[in-house]
């Protein structure tokens, strides 16, 4: 299809997500990783760059990079190289950030997602493993500034992409498939208020057909909600001046969430000069096949490969597939429910619906609903067995989800919630109704069908919701056919 | 007590005075900081610390007593001022961390603790091992207010050479038994000639570079000085084996017995003489003291073979572009943040940079970061750098093919005997040009050695360059020690000391 326009330009837009991995300890030393400690104790000599340390490679951020190249396609490289990225800033202790610059340890591959509809597939360029820099704190000290070095050397992979996006919407939909891989990898954990998944968009316009315009790089977009908005702000921004008929100067902007506006850091002039060269304490990277081979072996089932099992395996629509297998908790969740209850698609119905509509209530995820698979395969079972409605079904939900009760069939008994299966008293009530509503009755006979509606109404109420609807169309419809 | 002086008894017959309790660890160290505070003179000693020193010897004594010590118990040793020390301030020879305090060390001065050896103190060295002469250091020694220079004990008037000055004037003047030194281009063996000890560079990635301030990381190597081979062979053998989980670089190579084969045989030893070793530059006075060695190693039975090295010339445009390249980056961490030297009036971070750096590095210092950052420039890198690395490589393959027709290497170690203080003065490319003959093997990252030869103009020392092939560090020393079994060079002392 063709990109769509914005007054007449087409909107390029590429990637570059900083995604902090899930290491026990610093990607070059023995410090732990964890977040939110005292400012300064989570760091080594050797994050603190004293004199006489050097680096050692932490084999587990090198097996997270290995996990993403599989994950995505990409080549993953037999031997990369560490590069320095030189400069001055006080939180980087070294001088220098040690990354990958000619030859990163991830090569190619790409990002499938659908929008909407379609399908989109998002390129890759590169990831590469690199040292997270510290933090400068402006706030709590007077004239002066802080330095946290907690976070200096917490391992990075750089995933960068292709401009192959073409809408804020598309951007974001990939951010949020590439946040879902790498969470479901367990390479990281996604906290994007912490810090960790923190993605930059390089923005252009240009007119259809045209060069590539020149670009702008927002940085540090970490929510999917700013990215959508600086991004489209940005969109504006740039036709406008377009339109007013300014050049867009290449610049690093920064989006303030609070005007909703994208402000330049700095321009291509005061671009540095970052001497990259290869580290000469850390030797080449080198990957066997045995290793991909094992992490391969250990790798748990992609989400794209698990919805396509869930379409053929279950018999779902693709729909449900994917929103299923939006997390691994999530798609774990409804396979013990579909497995214990043998209905998958009433499993499907019940996650995306109650289940979802109380979790995002509670604002948590499905790793803390208090309704477990084992308790919604069973109601579903009493649903599917026609012990109890589906409105009956919901108070039964309900009960367990606040904790009243954790068996489903003392719920239903306690409650009295059972359908009268029972087709003697139901033909009773039946037969009572229709001889307490000519009206209806005559109606129906008429040729409409809304008085039959009716009919089925007073029957359900009649019987305080416990007849069994399938059962009572079937029963009524017998009767004034007869 | 034997009769000889406690100075002039080797590493090895010290070990034994000790083991077998003829003499104390304390009265060692006591005896060795003694001379050290009598000839401070030298400014070979940037700190020392008895009380530290003797706490060691104490507990070396113990462990003597209690038979659990180490081969090199109770043996008093210094280490050059690049190697990081918990006891002892860490200077690098800069006034960017003038009194810096280490938290841990170097695992080589662990290494050499776990030995048994006992600190004395730490050693004079050009300023981040950057120079050619000691000339470049900027800490006072021990017994100085301000920087002094550090001075050569055959002739006070002439350098120790550098940049482990300090650390072959300790040797030569008998303010040490043995001590190490790190070598970059040249750093262990050129002063090593100057001053008539004997040292060893081991192969780059032997030693563990973990706690030695980074001057250019894959060129430096720590190596002994003492002043025979059978000492150095007994030092190296505790300093060298794998560090993996604190030196990415150190090699997955076992600790070796350095002295085992140090009395083999060296008939039929082909020795490989490098025609660009013995060029126009050569002075004839150290000419002459290298050829008379190899004339003893023929004695000995050993063959000399005409080799060629035919890159020799651009090892020094090709160092003097790796080197600093890499210098630049590692001294980028001396900012002012975190430790060492900051400006004490600055107006914002850039201005505090600014004056931090200009304050806290020397002139060579910055000169070579200048150098460094230029060459590894937007515009530059593939001309300078990138070329640097591919004429290094091809330096590497010309050992090698000469190592086909040759088990070890041998010619001078620099082209001159030592000079005059302050003749290199304002020249820096002076004191460049003179680093020619060990840049080649410091570049193919090969092991060398300094092997007294004989004596010069002014009767200064002269020294021998053996290189060997990777790895055979053992075929060096023991190289080196047949022929300090037919000579006495290796004995003499400087008058006076």
């Amino acid at each position: 299809m063709t990109a769509k326009l914005i007054h007449g330009y087409e909107v390029v837009i590429g990637f570059e997500t900083h995604t902090q991995l899930a290491t026990q300890s610093k990607i070059f030393s023995r410090a732990p990783t964890a977040f939110g400690a005292e400012p300064n104790t989570q760091a080594c000599a050797v994050d603190l760059a004293l004199p006489g340390t050097l680096p050692v490679m932490n084999r587990e951020a090198v097996a997270c990079a290995i996990k993403l190249g599989l994950a995505l396609g990409s080549h993953i490289a037999p031997v990369s190289i560490f590069a320095r990225k030189n400069y001055f800033y006080p939180d980087l202790p070294k001088g220098y950030q040690i990354s990958q610059f000619e030859i990163p340890v991830v090569q190619g591959g790409e990002v499938e997602f659908f929008l909407g509809d379609e399908k989109k597939t998002v390129r890759l360029v590169r990831a590469h493993l690199e040292e997270d820099a510290g933090k400068s704190l402006h706030e709590d000290f007077i004239g002066q500034s802080g330095i946290d070095l907690n976070r200096a050397g917490t391992p990075l992979l750089e995933i960068v992409t292709e401009p192959d996006m073409r809408s804020s919407e598309e951007a974001v939909a990939y951010a949020k498939e590439l946040h879902k891989i790498v969470t479901w990898i367990g390479i990281c954990d996604g906290n994007m208020q912490e810090g960790s998944f923190r993605c930059d968009a390089n923005v252009s316009v240009r007119k259809p057909g045209a060069e590539l315009g020149t670009r702008r790089e927002i940085k540090n977009l970490n929510s999917f909600k700013f990215m959508q908005q600086a991004i489209d702000y940005e969109i504006r921004w740039q036709i406008e001046q377009i339109e007013d008929g300014h050049a867009i100067q290449q610049a690093t902007v920064l989006f303030d969430p609070d005007t909703g506006e994208t402000r330049a850091m700095r321009t291509k002039e005061d671009a540095a000069d970052y001497r990259y060269f290869p580290d000469p304490d850390l030797p080449p990277l080198h990957i066997s096949e045995q290793w991909v081979q094992d992490e391969r072996a250990q790798m748990a089932e992609l989400p794209r490969t698990m919805a396509a099992r869930f379409v053929a395996d279950y018999g779902l629509p693709e729909y449900d597939a994917t929103t299923l297998t939006q997390s691994k908790a999530m798609a774990a969740y409804f396979e013990a429910v579909a497995k214990a209850c043998s209905q998958p698609k009433l499993a499907s119905n019940w996650i995306m619906g109650e289940v979802s509509r109380r979790l995002n209530m509670a604002e948590t995820g499905i790793e803390q609903a208090p309704v477990t698979a084992t308790q919604l395969a069973a109601l579903i079972g009493r649903i599917a067995d026609g012990t109890i409605s589906n409105n009956a079904a919901k108070q039964v939900f309900d009960a367990l989800w606040t904790g009243e009760s954790n068996d489903v069939d003392a719920v239903i008994e306690s409650k009295g919630l059972k359908q009268m299966n029972d087709s003697g008293a139901l033909e009773k009530i039946i037969d009572e109704v229709i001889a307490a509503n000519p009206d209806n009755v005559a109606q129906f006979r008429a040729g409409k069908d809304k008085a039959f509606n009716a009919l089925v109404g007073q029957i359900m109420k009649a019987s305080k919701g416990k007849a069994n609807p399938t059962q009572v169309n079937e029963l009524l419809r017998a009767k004034l056919a007869g | 007590m034997t009769s000889t002086a406690l100075h002039d008894l080797g590493v090895a017959q010290l070990a034994t005075e000790l083991r077998e309790r003829r003499v104390s660890a304390v009265e060692a160290a006591q005896h060795f900081l003694a001379r050290a505070q009598a000839h401070q003179n030298l400014g070979a000693y940037v700190a020392v610390n008895p009380d530290i020193t003797l706490a060691q010897a104490r507990a070396q004594d113990a462990a003597i007593a209690a038979g659990t010590a180490g081969p090199l118990a109770g043996v008093p040793i210094a280490h050059k001022d690049i190697f990081v020390t918990k006891d002892f301030p860490s200077t690098a020879g800069s006034k960017m961390l003038a009194g810096y305090q280490s938290p841990f060390d170097a695992t080589v001065v662990t290494k050499l603790a776990d030995a048994g050896a006992v600190t004395l103190g730490k050693l004079n060295c050009d300023e981040f091992a950057m120079g050619s002469a000691n000339e470049n250091s900027a800490v006072a020694p021990v017994g100085f207010d301000a920087p002094a220079p550090v001075r050569n004990p055959w002739a006070t008037d002439r350098i120790p050479g550098g940049s482990s000055g300090g650390s072959a004037v300790a040797v030569a003047a008998r303010l040490a038994p043995a001590v190490t030194g790190t070598d970059t281009g040249g750093s262990i063996r050129q002063p090593a000639s100057f001053c008539g000890i004997t040292g060893i560079k081991p192969t780059y990635g032997r030693a563990s570079r973990y706690g030695m301030i980074a001057f250019a990381s894959s060129l430096d190597q720590a190596g002994p000085m003492a002043r025979s081979a059978e000492d150095c062979a007994l030092l190296l053998s505790a300093m060298c084996g794998p560090d993996p989980d604190r030196d990415s670089t150190s090699l997955d190579v076992p600790a070796e017995n350095f002295s085992a084969k140090l009395n083999d045989s060296i008939d039929g030893l082909r020795i490989g003489i490098p025609a660009e070793f013995f060029g126009e530059g050569l002075a004839p006075d150290v000419r002459a003291a290298v050829d008379g060695a190899l004339k003893e190693y023929e004695k000995l039975g050993a063959k000399l073979v005409p080799i060629s090295l035919p890159r020799t010339q651009l090892s020094i445009p090709v160092y003097y572009i790796i080197a600093p390249a890499e210098a630049s980056s590692n001294l980028s961490r001396f900012d002012g943040v975190k430790f060492g030297h900051r400006a004490k009036d600055y107006t914002d971070l850039v201005d505090m940079y600014k004056k931090t750096r200009a304050e806290g590095f020397g002139d060579e210092v910055k000169r070579r970061i200048m150098i460094g950052a230029y060459v590894l420039s937007h515009g530059y890198y593939d001309a300078y750098y990138l070329q640097a690395q591919k004429i290094r490589r091809m330096i590497a393959d010309d050992f090698q093919n000469a190592f086909k027709d040759c088990d070890l290497i041998a010619g001078p170690v620099a082209p001159t005997v030592a000079w005059k203080l302050g003749d290199h003065g304002n020249d820096p490319l002076a004191d460049y040009l003179a680093d020619i003959f060990t840049l080649p093997g410091s570049l193919a990252g090969l092991p060398g050695m300094s092997v007294p030869a004989g004596f010069g103009e002014g009767g200064m020392p002269v020294g021998l360059q053996l290189l060997g092939n990777y790895f055979q560090e053992a075929r060096l020393l023991n190289a080196a020690h047949r022929l300090q079994q037919a000579t006495d060079f290796h004995l003499r002392r400087p008058e006076g000391f």
